[in-house]
Parts: C-alpha cells; sequence; structure tokens
C-alpha cells in the first residue's frame, strides 16, 4: 500500500518519473495445464530439471546393467547385442539428456535471477528449446519400442552406416542429436541476448556472478559445437538413406572425416559439461568459506581461455589414427595448454578457502568432493595427452576412468551441490542435511569405489566397450569392485533424491536467504515471484547481497549498537 | 660430547630416502606392478619406452597430486568454522597467479621435451637383433636410429600385413608363399617386424599390450606400428613366447571376442613353421584346384 503522503514528499524532491499503473493483476496460472503453457524461466527451469532427474535415473539403471554384466569374467547376463545397445543409450543420455540440459535448467531459473533480470530475453523461444529437448529425448527412447542405436555415443562410422547398423535405432540418435541440438542452440542465444542486455544496473562484466560467467562462455560454446554436429549427423543421415559416400571410403568418402568432425564438436563439449560446474564451485565456495572469491578476473579469464583451447585439441581423441608426427605433437601441445587455466581455477578455490572459516554445508561438501575428484581426471588428462603414453592408454578403461573423474566429478558432484545450493530458493523449503551428508560421503565413495580401480583395468589391457572378457584374462576382481562401487554410487543417489520428495513437503522453511549468499537470487523470496524483484537494486561489486545486508546494518544501527555493548532492545 | 643429531637434516634425508625408495620402486617394480600402476610391457622396445614416459609424468603427476590434494583438505580442516574466528576478507594476489601460472607451463614444457627426447625409442622401429638368415648381429654394428618408417638401411625386417575385419584379425607374411594366418601371428624373435594395418569392413584397432601401442585399423588407410620381440623373451626350456591383445576399437557385437596374438618362435622354429605352413597351403590350393576342374569336368554341357 503506498502511502500517499510519501508520495508527495518525494514528488516535491525528485522530478516525476513515468509509471505503469496495473488496473488489474491476473492470478498466476497453477495447475498441470500452466507447465504446458508456461513461458516464466523459473517453471523452464524447473521442468528441465525434472525432466533431466527422469533420465538421469534411466542413465544410471543403464550403467548398472552394464556394471551387473561386467562383474563376472564371461558372464551372460547381457546379450552382446544388448550391451551394445545399452552403453550407446548410457553415455548418449548422460551426455545429451542429463548433463547439457542440467546447466540448461539450472541457468533458465538462476541466471535471470543472479543478474537481476525479470526473465530471459526471450520468453517463448526459452519454452521451445525446452520442448524441442524433451521431444529430442523422446525421439532416442522411442527407439526401445523398435532398435536401439548401438554404435557407441560418438557413433563411429562405418560402423554406424547403413550396412553395418541397418536398424533405425541410428536415425532416433540423429533425430536426438538434431532436436536437442535446435533446443541448445537456440537455448544458447536467449541465454547470450539476455546476459549481455539485462544485467541489473551497475552490473559491469567485471561485477557478474562467475556461474552467469560460465553459463555465457557455455552458450558460445554450444553455437560453435553442435551446429557443426548438427551438419555431421546430416551428413550420416544423407548417407544411410540418400546415397551420399561422405564417410564411405569405396565412394571416395573418409572413414577419418567423420572422427575429426564428431571430436571438433566432442571436445568442446566436454567443456560444456564441465564449464558452468566451474561456475557453481566458483559460486558455493565463497558462501561457505566467508570469504571472496579469490581471484576473480582468474577465474573469468581462465574460463574464456579453457574454452578458447577447448576448440583446438579435438584430434587428442584420434592419436592411434594414421595421423602424421606433427599433427600428432601439436594436439598434445594444445591439450596441455589447457591444463594450465584448469589448474590456475583449482588453485583460485583452494586459496578461496584459505583463511576462509568454512561451514560443512553438504552443498559445499559436494564442491569440495567435485574439485578432488575432477583433479584427478585433470591429472590423468596429461598422461592421456603424451601421444605415446596415449597409444597404450586409448580405448581402454583408463579413458572410462579418467572421463567420469572429469565429467562426472566435475559435472555430477556440481549438479548436486547446485540441488542442495538453490533447492531452497526453488521450493522454499531446505533439504535435511544430515541425509544429504550421508548421501555426499556415500556418492564420494562409491564413486572413487567404482571408477579408481578402472585405471587399473585399463593399463593391464582391458579395452572400453567389449560385452565380457575371459577369466584368465585377470580382470575379475577389478570388475567386481567397480560393480559394488556403481551400486553404492546409485543408492546415494536414491538418498537425494528421498530427500528431495521429502523436503517438497515437509522442509524446514527457507526464507529468503537461508546461507547468507551473495548473488542477487538471494534478494528475492523463495520461490520467487512471476516476475522476480519489485525493485531491481544497483549493483556494485561481485556480492550485491553482502553489500545489502552492510548497508541495512549500517542504517539501522545493529553493527553500531552491538559494538557498543549495549543491550539490543527492539524499537 | 657427540654433537647433537640435526634434526631437520635427518628429517630432509628421510625425506628424500623416501622419495628415492618411491621412485626405484617404480621403476624397478616386480612385473605383477605392471597390471596395477603401470601400462603393460617387457614384449617390445617401444613398449618399454612409453612404460619409461608413463613412469616420469606418473612421479611428477603423485607429487601435484598429492600437494594439491592436501592442500585443498588442510585448508578445509585447518579453517573450519570456529566461534570467534574471523574469515580474512582477501580478493586475490596478482603475484601468486602469475607464479602458479608459470610454474604450471614450466612442468608441462619439461614432460613436453621429455616426450620428444624419448619419441624416436617407440615410434622409430629399432635394428633387429638378428639378420635375415637368423644369425644374431653385434649391438655394435646396429646403425643409428633416424626418423624414418621402417628400420635403419641395412638391418634385416619383417613386413606383415595386419588387416582387420568383422571379427577376426589376418595376417600377410611377405614371400612369394603368400602365408596367410588367422588371429596368431608366427614371428621369429630378434627380428623388427614392421605392420602394415588395415582394414576390411569398420574401423578396428590393433593392440597387444606388451608390444607397445596400439593402432587404429581404418578402412581406406594404411596405418603403420612395429614390433622387436627380445631374443631372451622365450623362456628357458620353451619354444615359444606368447603375447595376447584384443581390438580396441568398437566395431560391433562381437567385438570383445575379436582376439589377436602374437607368437614369438626362435628363428629355425620360425622357418620350419613358414616352410610347413606354406606347404599346406599350396596342398590346399591344389586341392581346391582338382575339386574345381572335377566340378567342370562333371558339368553337363
Amino acid at each position: 500500500v503506498a502511502d500517499a503522503s510519501m508520495h508527495v514528499e518525494a514528488g516535491l524532491r525528485a522530478r516525476p518519473r513515468p509509471q505503469i499503473v496495473a488496473h488489474d493483476v491476473s492470478q498466476p496460472r497453477r495447475g498441470w495445464t500452466s507447465w504446458l503453457i508456461t513461458t516464466d524461466h523459473k517453471k523452464i527451469g524447473i521442468l528441465y530439471l525434472a525432466t533431466v532427474l527422469v533420465f538421469f535415473v534411466v542413465g544410471g539403471v543403464e550403467a548398472l546393467l552394464l556394471r551387473i554384466q561386467l562383474g563376472t569374467p564371461e558372464n551372460t547376463f547381457l546379450s552382446p547385442e544388448k550391451y551394445n545397445q545399452i552403453f550407446t543409450m548410457h553415455g548418449t543420455t548422460m551426455i545429451f539428456l542429463v548433463i547439457v540440459p542440467v546447466w540448461a535448467g539450472f541457468a533458465n531459473y538462476f541466471m535471470p535471477l543472479m543478474i537481476g533480470a525479470r526473465d530471459v530475453a526471450f520468453p517463448r523461444l526459452n519454452a521451445w528449446s525446452y520442448w524441442m529437448f524433451l521431444f529430442g529425448g523422446i525421439a532416442l527412447y522411442a527407439s526401445l519400442f523398435f532398435t536401439p542405436p548401438e554404435a557407441g555415443w560418438t557413433s563411429y562410422v562405418p560402423l554406424s552406416e547403413k550396412e553395418y547398423s541397418p536398424s533405425n535405432g541410428q536415425e532416433a540418435w540423429i533425430y536426438m542429436v538434431h532436436l536437442t541440438g535446435l533446443g541448445s542452440i537456440v537455448g544458447a542465444i536467449n541465454f547470450i541476448a539476455t546476459i549481455h542486455n539485462m544485467r541489473a544496473p551497475g552490473m559491469g562484466w567485471g561485477r557478474m556472478p562467475l556461474f552467469v560467467w560460465t553459463i555465457l562462455i557455455y552458450s558460445y560454446l554450444i553455437i560453435l559445437a553442435l551446429t557443426s554436429l548438427a551438419a555431421t549427423v546430416t551428413m550420416l543421415l544423407l548417407d544411410r538413406n540418400f546415397g551420399t559416400a561422405f564417410f564411405d571410403p569405396t565412394e571416395g568418402g573418409s572413414a577419418l572425416l567423420w572422427q575429426h568432425l564428431f571430436w571438433f564438436f566432442g571436445h568442446p563439449e566436454v567443456y560444456i559439461l564441465v564449464l558452468p560446474a566451474f561456475g557453481m564451485f566458483s559460486e558455493i565456495l565463497p558462501v561457505f568459506a566467508r570469504k571472496p572469491i579469490f581471484g576473480y578476473k582468474a577465474i573469468a579469464a581462465a574460463t574464456a581461455g579453457i574454452a578458447f583451447l577447448g576448440m583446438l585439441v579435438w584430434a587428442h581423441h584420434m592419436f592411434t589414427t594414421p595421423m602424421s608426427t606433427v599433427v600428432l605433437a601439436f594436439f598434445m601441445l594444445s591439450s596441455f595448454l589447457i591444463a594450465v587455466p584448469t589448474g590456475v581455477k583449482i588453485f583460485n578455490w583452494v586459496a578461496t578457502l584459505w583463511r576462509g572459516t568454512v561451514e560443512y554445508r553438504v552443498a559445499l561438501l559436494f564442491c569440495v568432493g567435485g574439485i578432488a575428484t575432477f583433479l584427478m581426471g585433470g591429472i590423468t588428462g596429461i598422461f592421456l595427452a603424451v601421444f605415446p603414453v596415449d597409444w597404450q592408454l586409448h580405448d581402454t578403461y583408463f579413458v572410462v576412468a579418467h572421463f567420469h573423474y572429469t565429467a562426472f566429478g566435475a559435472a555430477a558432484f556440481a549438479m548436486m551441490a547446485a540441488l542442495y545450493y538453490w533447492f531452497p530458493k526453488m521450493t522454499g523449503r531446505m533439504m535435511s542435511e544430515s541425509l544429504g551428508k550421508v548421501s555426499f560421503w556415500l556418492f564420494l565413495v562409491g564413486f572413487q569405489l567404482t571408477f579408481l580401480i578402472q585405471h587399473s583395468a585399463g593399463l593391464d589391457g582391458m579395452p572400453r566397450r567389449i560385452y565380457e572378457y575371459s577369466d584368465a584374462a585377470g580382470w575379475g576382481t577389478m570388475n567386481l569392485i567397480s560393480t559394488i562401487g556403481a551400486f553404492v554410487l546409485a543408492f546415494s543417489v536414491l538418498l537425494t533424491i528421498i530427500n528431495l520428495v521429502r523436503s517438497l513437503k515437509r522442509g524446514t522453511v527457507a526464507g529468503p536467504d537461508p546461507w547468507k549468499a551473495n548473488t542477487l537470487e538471494w534478494f528475492t523470496t523463495s520461490p520467487p515471484p512471476e516476475n522476480n524483484f519489485d525493485v531491481v537494486p544497483r549493483v556494485r561489486s561481485v556480492e550485491p547481497m553482502k553489500d545489502i545486508r552492510r548497508q541495512i546494518e549500517r542504517q539501522s544501527g545493529v553493527a553500531a549498537r552491538y559494538e557498543t555493548g549495549k543491550p539490543m532492545v527492539r524499537a | 660430547v657427540p654433537p647433537l643429531p640435526d634434526k631437520r637434516g635427518r628429517r630432509r634425508a628421510l625425506a628424500g630416502a623416501v622419495a628415492v625408495a618411491l621412485l626405484g620402486a617404480l621403476v624397478f617394480a616386480p612385473s605383477a606392478w605392471a597390471g596395477w600402476f603401470l601400462p603393460e610391457s617387457g614384449g617390445s622396445p617401444n613398449a618399454d619406452a612409453i612404460r619409461t614416459m608413463y613412469i616420469l609424468i606418473a612421479v611428477l603427476a603423485l607429487i601435484v597430486f598429492v600437494g594439491v590434494e592436501g592442500l585443498l583438505i588442510w585448508s578445509l580442516l585447518r579453517y573450519r568454522a570456529r566461534k570467534g574466528r574471523v574469515a580474512a576478507q582477501i580478493h586475490g594476489n596478482t603475484q601468486l597467479e602469475i607464479g602458479w601460472t608459470v610454474g604450471a607451463f614450466l612442468l608441462l614444457i619439461f614432460i613436453t621435451v621429455f616426450t620428444f627426447v624419448l619419441l624416436p625409442d617407440v615410434k622409430n622401429p629399432a635394428a633387429s637383433e638378428i639378420d635375415e638368415n637368423g644369425n644374431p648381429v653385434a649391438a655394435n654394428v646396429r646403425y643409428a636410429q633416424t626418423n624414418r618408417p621402417g628400420p635403419p638401411a641395412g638391418s634385416a625386417s619383417m613386413n606383415i600385413t595386419v588387416v582387420g575385419e568383422q571379427y577376426v584379425w589376418s595376417y600377410s607374411y611377405p614371400g612369394e608363399e603368400d602365408v596367410l594366418t588367422y588371429t596368431d601371428m608366427y614371428v621369429p624373435v630378434g627380428m623388427t617386424i614392421t605392420l602394415d594395418i588395415q582394414s576390411k569392413d569398420v574401423a578396428h584397432s590393433w593392440w597387444i599390450p606388451k608390444l607397445g601401442g596400439k593402432a587404429d585399423a581404418v578402412p581406406g588407410y594404411t596405418n603403420k606400428s612395429w614390433f622387436q620381440i627380445p631374443l631372451d623373451a622365450i623362456p628357458e626350456g620353451e619354444d615359444r613366447v606368447v603375447f595376447d591383445g584384443q581390438c580396441a576399437e568398437l566395431c560391433g557385437r562381437n567385438h570383445a571376442d575379436m582376439l589377436g596374438r602374437v607368437i614369438g618362435l626362435r628363428y629355425d622354429d620360425w622357418r620350419a613353421w613358414y616352410e610347413r605352413k606354406a606347404e599346406e597351403i599350396q596342398e590346399a590350393r591344389d586341392e581346391a584346384a582338382q575339386q574345381r576342374e572335377e566340378l567342370q569336368a562333371e558339368e553337363p554341357r
């Protein structure tokens, strides 16, 4: 309710400003149809996240099936055909339907809030992006009713050509790439337009939250990488169905062309997966260390550096193909270079904890666990970048371990951290910290148990993507340990899902800012209203909420009174 | 009065001893270690060179890993929130940023240099330990290494064409007899074997872990690799040494069953095997030709 006298007083002092007068405020829509027609970035964010959760569980169950098959030598639990289909679906699901869209989901919900915007630049296009993603997922999983694809998530030619993979599953895979890719590209344009144009007053590039920085770079990478992939899979579609021979060596095509084009997308894709995870680490660590992020500019610059170099390393996935030494050396050195900005980030995170006052919240634990795990993946990456060493390690379980340490270590840990950190904002309720801690420790132990031993399996000569191995190979113990670890990991995810469902109704009411956090999403109510903010504050630093809290303390005199030692009495 | 022991010096000596022991354990690890911590080796000089590279990176990686993880865990424990503790409001330190950037660069430059120093041992086929008649060649008459696709000029070598197809490896041996075998490759020990690796259908990858790195068989391309089984690889009292491997690039449903083996024989044994094989193949050819003739004769005109 406006105070009339105040208006008059204000009007006397300042020139009147144009105002929008609302005659009629429509009630926010509820019910299930509101989810179908919504263009609210927060609802779309929740749609993304809920869909991702379903695919994460499906992809996880697929992983368990693979681990059961490999748990003992000469196992007949899965046929070779089923095994190939399941690992193809597992990889494809986790990459295209879980990790890429999970960041689209969190960014949808939080990026506009963090920059003080009322929605994204193109809300309807935003809804379209989500539906394209969902239809892409459905296109892939519809193939369960005929024949799922079985040429791996990399779909190397000639194996994925019609002659060797005659089923329509490969087409389902191509359509999935097209639909989710279109959704991602349009979503990325939307994010870029929003971040460039709709930041709160005062939020220059140097005051933008680091998560928003990573989402900006993620969006640019999506535009560069996924457009290229769209062209690549179209060539495969034409080869398979319309008589072209881009990849057929007997007709003058090249089987290596696919690998180059695929990895030209595939390696930037790795950074599409992990950069927003790095953004999460950079947001959550300072909040719970109660200390500003160490080296803000270095971290932002490292993000851009990683993205740039990430475009120049693709052929390190192809060190064992026929290539000249000069090319091998180039890609080895460019891959080495990426380690530098990545290392800079890790050092800055450690320095952020240093001399802070660290609160062991679940979100922080997942961040630290993620960094510790990712470090291992980064270091094994150096082994793989040295091409003669890669000749031994390539396409073995060492590589499987490496990319799970990076993709899972960064992305999945960060995903869990983001869930525990932002759940109160999205629902207005807290998740259980104690259940969360149990889930975290099982997650960490389960992960290490599953993947650490896979380095050894790879060194011992176990190739990827084999549905069985003989007893004589001696890989039985290693694989059994890995399988047990996978079940521990799955159990920990189950605990978090239970925590999530319980907390929706029974969690403690959170209030607008339960963590005393730094960024603008905590300035509004939990959950935020449809248009986020009534007033967008002027931003004066990377930590606007800290500034606002300080200002309120100063204005209310709380701090001054506290320092005088007099009892605090309410006025 | 005996001088007091220098505690710091002793601690330093202890740390040094541990480091040397660690390094030594890695370098002279028994074969049991290899499967868990090191790439397979022992069947060919290139595999051994790769292992040496791996060890160097592993030692550096271990130091970085322990250092950073240690700092991370230490910061977490040391700076845990407690009553009365205040977080230092530090925003960064440019010197530190430059320091760790340069440090990372230097480490990588060191690995790069080391890699290129060792690279010729991996990439260039070594000179054979025996000549074309199976007689040992003294080490000092072997030729110096240069960057070339084959072994040094004047050294005996054998070129075998490896062809991958779903789901079997085939090997064509040199010579007019057109000897061809599947799955098992028979070679004389001590001889440098150069491989031309090709594919008939989808992509495969040739890999016998103990004999060095893998090389993809991509249709339309010829990939190169080599190995040389040491003369002393065959155990005393036995006539052969066997190295297992399998296809390392997804090639379809039975990818897991596409096995390959390399069997090393002493030169004379290998010669005998080759002649027997050539004979068998000739016999089979003659038989087939005869059957063809008979069938043609039977066919009504």
